[in-house]
């Protein structure tokens, strides 16, 4: 018994801002929706069903917002599909799309995430008193600072390679149309001399928050064979899930996010991340979380993240290039940006991430995170199609 | 490429008005034992979880985080999530045997309708620019598709009247109904709705179990097949739609093979007596099929969970021999708009 294998021939993204208030939800959806079809050169009599992600409903106020939306997706009609996995569910999403595609239960699938955080604020969206149980401290950040922190005195990593991610993620950011902060002036010293918000955590070492919608077309070998520009393969997916707190969990390295890693290498029959893998787009919204994300996903030994991000190995012209978009620190449409780290992998392997494109880049991986560094959601895609 | 998937364990708890004295996993752990102790599965021997709940009716973001804690993801899980009745999980899950990544999967699904007002939260899922900052609320919604019905002569207040009796009679024998046996018609809510026409508001769970093949024959005596499984939307807009028939249920139910033999039992989710009627016509259920023997939405509506106890009670009819080919259905959205159709089947005797 064999999966159909899964193709991505169709991507498009909304210009990332602080705020669109210049479309309503349905119209920000509706714009990465015709984008994706537009790559694809299909229309939206082509796709079979509709699979929609994104974080808490509480973000806009919009309870079970695929109701109101399926008009704006073409949606009437057809399946509709609404995924909720925390921060990972950006990229749960497309996997969620995919499995129909591979059970071929549907030919072609529009896949769709987005975040329209100017409608609200999501910081008290995450902040609602919930008694007997602690509150996420202050945001997001509030909550990860202390895994940082155990993650610097764990590895000896000195204080400053936090600074070097956000640096070099905000130049990559630069050279992509849609992510949300163009810093310019950008310096390492500016990044260095940011206020402190949650030690060790600098201003300028978190993402923005934006409004944003990304959206792909997933077919099957028959609809890959009619597209008109080089798909991208999947050649491996997974999702983990662990508790959110219990005495045994690692919060700096995750084990669902090495079970999912090592899912996918397996299906991907990648032996040596390090050497197999082209480039990542990798979740990392505070930016230590990029040396700690390269041991988990088994790019660097235990201890060693921190001593690749240092040498400029994940730069955009070093050889494994992390986040050539810039990433989920430049660019953080919460439900979206797992998507948008996916569908900027498949973007690089079918050479059309333009100036931040990775030269000869085949194999390269997606990946997302969310709730307490509980959720993990992962695929690898390649220029070429998968062989078993 | 197919697989025979099957549901091989149902569990509900008995839905109530109020649960205030539980949290949400509270409220679902006995639920999720019920149906591991049925199979004799343990979690760590679940191929993959899926689950359905809703973050506003929880109050709270991330809601479903703290039931994943419940199910004892240790070592880690392949799980997932959909913000929808767990019907849709269970639809998930069904893709994901499909592909061969895991042969059995666990769902379940939870809500707790009673810490707010649920027709007022429900106004929130409506269009957030032009419809909900009117608060248009989910029994007045239900009673504009009732009037519809009237005005079009498909029933009238009597025949309404005989759906809420017959439901509220059979649940009778469903010791988990939150309203059982004859209760007054009742004064108009939203005319021309009358609170018996209308279903209780509860907290309540369910969790089911499904396997594909073999492995379903090993965990059950009668496997409830999946012959087909589909679900369809609709416009969201009531202005733009007929309230009097639900195409989305129709084409679901054709994608899913229902009308390609007679089912001899229907489990449908039609929280309101006015929506049995629109499901029957658009689902060609005639007289000869026993219609909601559970009691159905009428006699217990748990959010998020209603959908999913439907294919959980028609998976129940045929591991006791009760049926041999049943319709389940779930809904979600305003007036019918979202539907889902599955067909189960036992083995032939």
């Amino acid at each position: 018994m064999s999966k159909e294998p899964v193709a991505v021939t169709g991507i498009g993204q909304t210009k990332h801002v602080a705020a669109r208030r210049d479309v309503s939800i349905a119209g920000l959806v509706r714009e990465a929706a015709r984008r994706a079809l537009d790559d694809a050169e299909l229309s939206w009599a082509d796709i079979d069903a509709v699979v929609i992600g994104k974080a808490p409903d509480f973000f806009e106020g919009v309870m079970m917002p695929e109701l109101y939306l399926a008009d704006a997706l073409g949606a009437v009609g057809k399946p509709m599909l609404r995924v909720h996995t925390a921060g990972s569910v950006g990229g749960s999403t497309a996997l969620v799309a995919a499995n129909l595609v591979a059970a071929r239960v549907h030919g072609t699938v529009l896949t769709l995430a987005f975040e329209k955080q100017s409608e609200s604020n999501a910081m008290w969206g995450l902040s609602l008193p919930i008694p007997f149980q602690q509150p996420l401290l202050a945001g997001a950040g509030g909550f990860f600072a202390p895994h940082v922190r155990a993650y610097m005195r764990r590895t000896g990593a000195p204080d400053t390679v936090g600074s070097l991610v956000a640096y070099k993620d905000r130049r990559n950011a630069l050279k992509n149309p849609y992510a949300h902060l163009h810093e310019h002036d950008v310096t390492l010293e500016k990044v260095q001399a940011s206020p402190m918000l949650w030690d060790p955590i600098r201003y300028s070492e978190t993402c923005p928050s934006s409004d944003g919608a990304c959206a792909m077309v997933l077919t099957d070998r028959a609809g890959a064979a009619r597209s008109p520009r080089p798909p991208a393969w999947m050649l491996g997916g997974a999702m983990r899930s662990e508790p959110t707190l219990f005495a045994g969990k690692d919060f700096v390295s995750p084990q669902a996010g090495k079970d999912c890693a090592a899912d996918v290498y397996r299906q991907a029959g990648i032996a040596d991340p390090r050497r197999e893998i082209d480039a990542a787009e990798i979740y990392v919204p505070f930016s230590w979380y990029e040396p700690m994300w390269l041991e988990n996903l088994g790019f660097a030994d235990e201890g060693e993240g921190w001593k690749l991000t240092e040498s400029g190995v994940t730069e955009l012209d070093g050889d494994l290039p992390v986040n050539m978009s810039g990433g989920v620190l430049s660019t953080n449409p919460i439900g979206a940006s797992g998507m948008i780290r996916f569908a900027e992998a498949a973007l690089q392997v079918r050479g059309q991430a333009g100036e931040h494109q990775v030269e000869g880049a085949r194999r390269v991986l997606g990946h997302a995170y969310g709730g307490g560094s509980q959720f993990f959601s992962m695929w690898l895609v390649g220029s070429e199609p998968p062989t078993s | 490429m197919t697989r025979d998937i099957a549901l091989v364990a149902f569990a509900q708890t008995d839905h109530r008005r109020t649960t205030d004295e539980l949290s949400e996993v509270e409220m679902l752990m006995p639920v999720l034992h019920g149906v591991l102790d049925q199979t004799g599965l343990r979690t760590a021997d679940i191929g993959f979880t899926c689950s359905g709940s809703s973050d506003y009716l929880a109050g709270r973001a991330f809601s479903f985080t703290l039931a994943l804690d419940g199910v004892g993801a240790w070592p880690p899980i392949s799980e997932s999530h959909v913000e929808m009745d767990g019907a849709w999980a269970l639809y998930e899950a069904w893709t994901k045997l499909l592909t061969g990544d895991a042969d059995t999967a666990l769902v379940y699904s939870y809500g707790k309708s009673s810490p707010g007002s649920v027709r007022d939260v429900l106004t929130r899922q409506l269009d957030p620019y032009y419809v909900a900052p009117l608060w248009p609320d989910s029994v007045a919604l239900a009673a504009l598709q009732a009037q519809a019905l009237i005005d079009a002569g498909e029933t009238d207040e009597p025949a309404l009247a005989a759906v809420a009796a017959r439901s509220r009679a059979d649940a009778t024998a469903n010791s988990h109904a939150q309203l059982r046996g004859s209760i007054p018609q009742g004064d108009y809510l939203v005319r021309p709705l009358r609170t018996g026409d209308c279903p209780p508001i509860g907290d309540g769970a369910a969790a089911v179990i499904l396997a594909a093949g073999e492995r379903a024959r090993e965990l059950c005596e009668r496997p409830a097949w999946i012959r087909g499984i589909d679900h369809r939307t609709e416009a969201h807009s009531l202005g733009v739609r007929d309230l009097t028939d639900s195409p989305s249920a129709r084409l679901a139910a054709e994608k899913a093979g229902a009308f390609e033999r007679p089912v001899d039992t229907a489990e449908l989710h039609a929280p309101f007596t006015s929506q049995e009627v629109v499901l029957r016509k658009a689902l060609r259920l005639d007289d000869t099929v026993r219609v909601n023997p559970s009691g159905g939405a009428l006699a217990a509506n748990p959010m998020m969970a209603a959908g999913l106890i439907r294919l959980g009670e028609a998976a129940a009819a045929v591991h006791r021999g009760e049926s041999d080919r049943a319709l389940a259905h779930a809904t979600s959205g305003p007036c019918l708009q979202q539907n889902l159709v599955a067909v189960l089947e036992g083995d032939p005797r």
